[in-house]
């Protein structure tokens, strides 16, 4: 697997051979807490970088998950459903949804762990 | 809800929240743990099958006192508090002049003593105790007892877990109060609370909540419980939310809590906006408070808009969510009374999209209360 990159509103990337799995952080499910459903995005969809993908909803609230990278959802992870409790568990092994990347350079723009950790102590 | 910057008040069990691993947060002005380190699903589970203790020291206790201060309390409720005896606690509303809904409360009437012991919520407990002083200057003296503390102990396993604590005859049946010693500190203890099964409400001393806590946490059947739990739980047994599934805008009638009014004051029509209120209970509320079941996973939230079949505006939620023990998303809301009827088909609008939801009856999850058999 790819080496992490991480967004400021807790997602995590994924990125090999022009191919980007996203999930949520750690931080992002311990702060959801228990989640109860998903909604995942319609293969074929085009996605904006920033824009809106997905929704986690935890028994508290629901909540947006954005794509930091544009492109076009090839894939989404049906499994996710059968088992949320894993979200919460192992997010990092959750992939939500893929998408095909208009522009792979986008990547770059993203925090390495390194960053993301740094980035959670300022919060 | 405090101002921000403001300093939020604790309860005396802060300490006790923090070494549990609580997540706190603000809620009416106090800082409350809504959660422990079990999360919000397994702690509404563990309430439903054996036992789990909340900290709910937030909320409003005061000492009515006066000559009669159930007949003078009268005077703001259409809840029949002259004939509340002894040992006994009641569930009541709190009405302003137009019949809209103040507050809700406990009330209740100890063996032997000649106050009365209430409960109001804790956002609203300085209006209500200033109203209820303000109103009934000449027949009530309001003593609020900010050095009091309140514990839940609530789930099947409750009342044994008490026992093994308890100096003197716990309340044997639902709302049934009485004074008795809890692992050595002198409680109000109540047959009641805010989750739909059986349990307790223990009011004592803010210097004994944490020792009693401790205590009653140690047993094996008990988790500690947070307000994220408490509200799936009620939501769950169709107990209103005040400020929610309840306010000033509401009448009892519209909030299907009719059976809040006594029949005595039913016939004498002595208490505040009786008209309205008599006359929404003959013919009938424009709107009424019912519980939805969502077809799908998706939850309906506060707030959702409700459609009918023709995408005509039918209503708005007023608490939703996921419902752990139901198993499904579940809501409350206001319908118009043309689609109040159980069984009927509606849709919450849910980030733009219409999401099948069914009129059903309340609770969702029966209430396991211990009544009196025979």
């Amino acid at each position: 697997m790819a080496e992490l990159r991480f967004t400021e509103s807790h997602e995590w990337v994924s990125a090999e051979n022009g191919i980007a799995s996203i999930g949520i952080t750690r931080y992002a499910a311990d702060q959801l807490g228990d989640i109860v459903h998903v909604e995942l995005p319609q293969p074929g969809k085009k996605l904006e970088a920033g824009g809106e993908a997905a929704v986690v909803e935890s028994v508290k609230a629901a909540s947006e998950i954005y794509t930091p990278l544009a492109g076009e959802v090839t894939e989404t992870n049906r499994g996710l459903e059968s088992d949320l409790s894993r979200i919460n568990a192992e997010p990092e092994q959750c992939w939500f949804f893929r998408v095909k990347l208009s522009d792979a350079t986008q990547l770059d723009r993203l925090m390495t762990r390194q960053q993301y950790d740094d980035y959670l102590k300022g919060l | 809800m405090a101002e921000p910057g403001s300093a939020l008040k604790r309860t005396p069990l802060h300490a006790l929240h923090v070494s549990l691993g609580a997540r706190m947060v603000p809620f009416a002005g106090y800082e409350m743990p809504v959660q422990y380190r079990a999360g919000i699903l397994n702690e509404h589970l563990h309430t439903r099958k054996s036992a789990g203790l909340f900290d709910v020291s937030h909320m409003g206790q005061a000492f009515l006192h006066g000559s009669d201060p159930a007949r003078a309390l009268e005077l703001l409720t259409p809840a029949d508090l002259a004939g509340l005896r002894e040992g006994q606690m009641r569930y009541g509303l709190l009405l302003n002049a137009e019949g809209g809904i103040r507050d809700d409360f406990m009330v209740a009437r100890l063996p032997g003593r000649p106050w009365l012991y209430l409960v109001v919520n804790a956002a609203t407990k300085d209006s209500d105790f200033t109203f209820i002083a303000c109103r009934l200057n000449d027949a009530i003296t309001i003593e609020p007892q900010a050095d009091r503390a309140l514990l839940a102990l609530q789930g099947p396993k409750a009342e044994s877990v008490l026992s093994r604590h308890a100096e003197g005859a716990a309340p044997q049946t639902f709302l049934k109060v009485v004074e008795m010693t809890v692992a050595g500190a002198s409680a109000i203890v109540s047959r009641s609370g805010y989750t739909g099964e059986d349990g307790f409400e223990i009011s004592l001393a803010a210097g004994d909540a944490e020792y009693v806590a401790r205590k009653l946490l140690a047993e094996p059947e008990v988790l500690p419980v947070g307000l994220g739990a408490r509200d799936t739980l009620r939501l769950e047994a169709g107990l209103c939310l005040y400020g929610h599934d309840i306010d000033e805008t509401t009448s009892p009638i519209e909030a299907d809590l009719a059976w809040t009014i006594g029949k005595r004051r039913k016939m004498a029509r002595d208490f505040p906006a009786a008209e309205r209120i008599m006359g929404e209970l003959m013919s009938g509320p424009r709107r009424k408070r019912v519980g939805l079941m969502l077809k799908d996973k998706t939850p309906a939230r506060e707030g959702a808009e409700l459609v009918d079949g023709a995408g005509a505006p039918a209503g708005r939620v007023t608490s939703g969510g996921f419902g752990p023990s139901a198993g499904a998303p579940i809501a409350m809301a206001y319908v118009a009374a043309e689609h109040a009827a159980d069984g009927t088909e509606l849709a919450a609008m849910v980030r733009g999209q219409a999401r099948a939801a069914v009129v059903t009856p309340l609770p969702f999850v029966p209430h396991h209360y211990v009544r009196k058999s025979g």
